[in-house]
């Protein structure tokens, strides 16, 4: 049998200032297993067995501009493959900016293994100091790291910072326990952002598509940033604080890029006697509780009335003796809350609400939130949204305010309001499919075999104990039932089209 | 060597993912490993094939072993099949080359014996041995234990 397409994505994106890049290798369909690279130089330093490895290189429209094998000899310094875009720093260049996959192929029993062990020889840098990809010493970790090293995490780098991908749970149990009882996540490596001033609503509702104005205060949203083409440039849950203060939390991986675009926007804002400033919350970590025994347990450690905040509200509060900012929200489709808390009060209020949930909030790493968020049929900017998708074809019209539809306003919205009107050309949708689990990037076909789109994430329901995915189809072949075939290692496999979430959102509304 | 050492034993406690209780990479004597982390246990003309307690604890759940057609031809060192966990799909090669005279249909309902079986219920295919010289280059269970350990180091 040939080598199977595989298991393995590069995702490079230039990295400010030119020509150097940051990015990540991902074994995929989890966007957790990563290396971040200082140069595509880097390359030479993976596992040896990718050498004979053979990329796909595209551009972020997801069009195909070439592919390359690597070489096999180990000492063979493999060289940059295309020439990066001259001046595209994030500022500057938008729409210029390429994202550039590079999809591996001939994955390996071993690919998986070296990207732990990597991380296991970093963390024993007497012994093999000299091996370590340099930019991994780069890596940044967040309060909680030693933390998470000490309850046995096992550490990876995940856009730009070392997290951990599980504890001594395997991913199965993780995601059960959540479900059952509770998780507890640090996500500080996500960027909490404030916008201020009396003219913070209108700047942001040029960028986003939610209804900003609109919201109560004390209450958020899930939104979409778009650009001029209407595609996203990253999902996001705002929440207006009040009339003059926005707080939102924008995706780690996003964060230089989503900066630097709303930077941009903000001087051309206040240059025209606009009142909006921002502030980047890094001195605030931020952790993620979820389960049905999230709300018990973090009622022990304040003394505000929990069953009084709803999904999607925000609060300040103070939780354990630590000024917070909470979010009712979360990215496992359980009730939740989402705790800014000042970082020299993180591992504290970690320690708390392990011991006050007398061990049954299991601390959980990005393995497990990933198979959280795809049984809740949630979006993994990158793998189901980029930068060419719009909130239409995504399914995320619902996040498009009322208001927002009828007047506009927002980048992008000539497309988008197109779209909704006569429909998008692609969907996003949920699948089930038999055979093995599919993975992103397996191609989905009718039952005659035509091609009919690809799936963006997949994998196998703990919860359901069935293989789901999340894919783009054409429109038209998108209603729940649609039967079609999944393509996985040359074999199709018979799957059906079927509503998300796949396991029933537990969020806390008032009845 | 003794800081190896050291790094093997914070490997163990690194490495256990799914099985909190097993000690690190076990490794069976009377086998012969595959660089690719599969082992085979030869008895007579007949090669039986899975993957090592090494490989099922680096990828966690299994949830689906994709297993050839009996009769299939297998190459050493080629792809025959796949093992999908939570995290990740691998291909599984052929410590051997020949012809597939048996499958592991338990593995279609319960994929999950790999993780808690690797050497003996969790077995893969059996293979009739076209070349038996082939065996000799695979690894002992103290190369193989070698192995390992220097492959993670490298890494």
């Amino acid at each position: 049998m040939q080598n199977h397409p595989s298991v393995v994505v590069w995702k490079i994106t230039p990295w400010s200032p030119p020509p150097k890049f940051q990015g990540y290798l991902t074994l995929a369909p989890l966007n957790f297993l990563c290396y971040t690279l200082g140069s595509w130089i880097r390359l030479s330093d993976c596992p040896n067995n990718m050498l004979s490895t053979q990329f796909e290189i595209r551009e972020g429209t997801g069009e195909k501009i070439g592919t390359r094998e690597r070489r096999k000899s180990k000492k063979e310094k493999s060289k940059f493959p295309f020439s990066p875009s001259k001046g595209s720093s994030p500022t500057n260049n938008q729409t210029n900016r390429k994202w550039i996959f590079a999809k591996m192929r001939g994955g390996q029993l071993w690919q998986l293994g070296q990207s732990i062990t990597r991380r296991l020889s970093q963390a024993d840098k007497k012994t093999v100091a000299r091996r370590c990809f340099a930019s991994e010493a780069d890596l940044k970790k967040t309060v909680l790291y030693d933390f998470h090293v000490a309850h046995g995490g096992k550490m990876v780098p995940f856009a730009g910072w070392s997290m951990p991908i599980q504890y001594k749970d395997s991913i199965m149990e993780s995601t059960l326990n959540c479900r059952e009882n509770g998780s507890l996540f640090d996500v500080s490596h996500m960027c909490g952002l404030s916008l201020k001033g009396k003219d913070c609503i209108p700047f942001l509702e040029k960028l986003v598509v939610a209804d900003v104005a609109g919201l109560a205060p004390g209450t958020g949203c899930l939104t979409v940033f778009t650009n001029e083409k209407g595609g996203a440039i990253d999902d996001s849950v705002i929440t207006k604080v009040t009339n003059d203060h926005i707080y939102l939390v924008v995706n780690a991986g996003c964060r230089d890029k989503d900066l630097a675009h709303i930077e941009a926007h903000m001087k051309s804002f206040t240059s025209k006697g606009g009142d909006v400033s921002w502030h980047i919350h890094d001195e605030r970590s931020l952790l993620a509780l979820q389960g049905p025994l999230a709300a018990p347990v973090l009622q022990h450690l304040t003394k505000e009335d929990l069953s009084k905040i709803y999904f999607s509200d925000f609060r300040t509060l103070d939780i354990n003796g630590a000024p917070c900012y909470i979010t009712r929200t979360g990215y496992t489709g359980e009730d939740g809350f989402e705790i800014s808390v000042p970082s020299e009060n993180a591992v504290d209020l970690a320690k708390a609400i392990l011991d006050k949930s007398e061990g049954k909030i299991r601390l959980t790493g990005l393995g497990a939130r990933d198979s959280l968020r795809l049984e809740a049929g949630l979006c993994l900017y990158g793998n189901d949204m980029e930068q060419h998708t719009t909130p239409v074809e995504a399914g995320l019209t619902w996040a498009i305010g009322k208001r927002r539809r009828a007047e506009g306003g927002f980048l992008g919205a000539e497309v988008i309001l197109k779209q909704i009107e006569e429909g998008p050309k692609i969907r996003r949708v949920g699948l089930f499919s038999a055979g093995p689990p599919a993975r992103s990037h397996s191609e989905i076909q009718d039952e005659k075999g035509q091609n009919i789109g690809e799936v963006t994430s997949g994998g196998f329901s703990p919860c359901l104990k069935k293989n789901i995915a999340m894919g783009y189809v054409k429109s038209g072949l998108h209603k729940p039932g649609t039967k079609l075939k999944v393509v996985i290692r040359g074999k199709s496999y018979d799957g059906s089209i079927t509503k998300m979430p796949f396991v029933p959102s537990k969020y806390y509304k008032p009845s | 060597m003794a800081s190896r050492l050291l790094w093997a034993t914070r490997a163990a406690s690194f490495l256990r993912i799914s099985v909190p209780y097993r000690g690190f990479a076990t490794v069976i004597k009377d086998l012969k490993y595959a660089d690719s982390h599969e082992w085979v246990k030869v008895e007579g003309n007949s090669a039986t094939i899975g993957i090592t307690d090494h490989a099922q604890d680096h990828l966690g759940d299994v949830v689906y072993v994709e297993l050839p057609d009996e009769g299939a031809e297998v190459t050493q060192g080629a792809g025959f099949g796949a093992v999908e966990s939570v995290k990740a799909t691998s291909d599984i090669n052929s410590p051997v080359s020949g012809k597939v005279i048996e499958v592991n249909t338990k593995l279609n309902d319960s994929p999950g014996l790999v993780n808690a079986s690797p050497y003996e219920n969790g077995w893969i295919i059996k293979v009739e041995i076209k070349n038996a010289d082939e065996l000799n280059c695979l690894m002992d269970p103290d190369q193989y234990c070698k192995f390992c350990e220097e492959e993670d180091a490298k890494h």
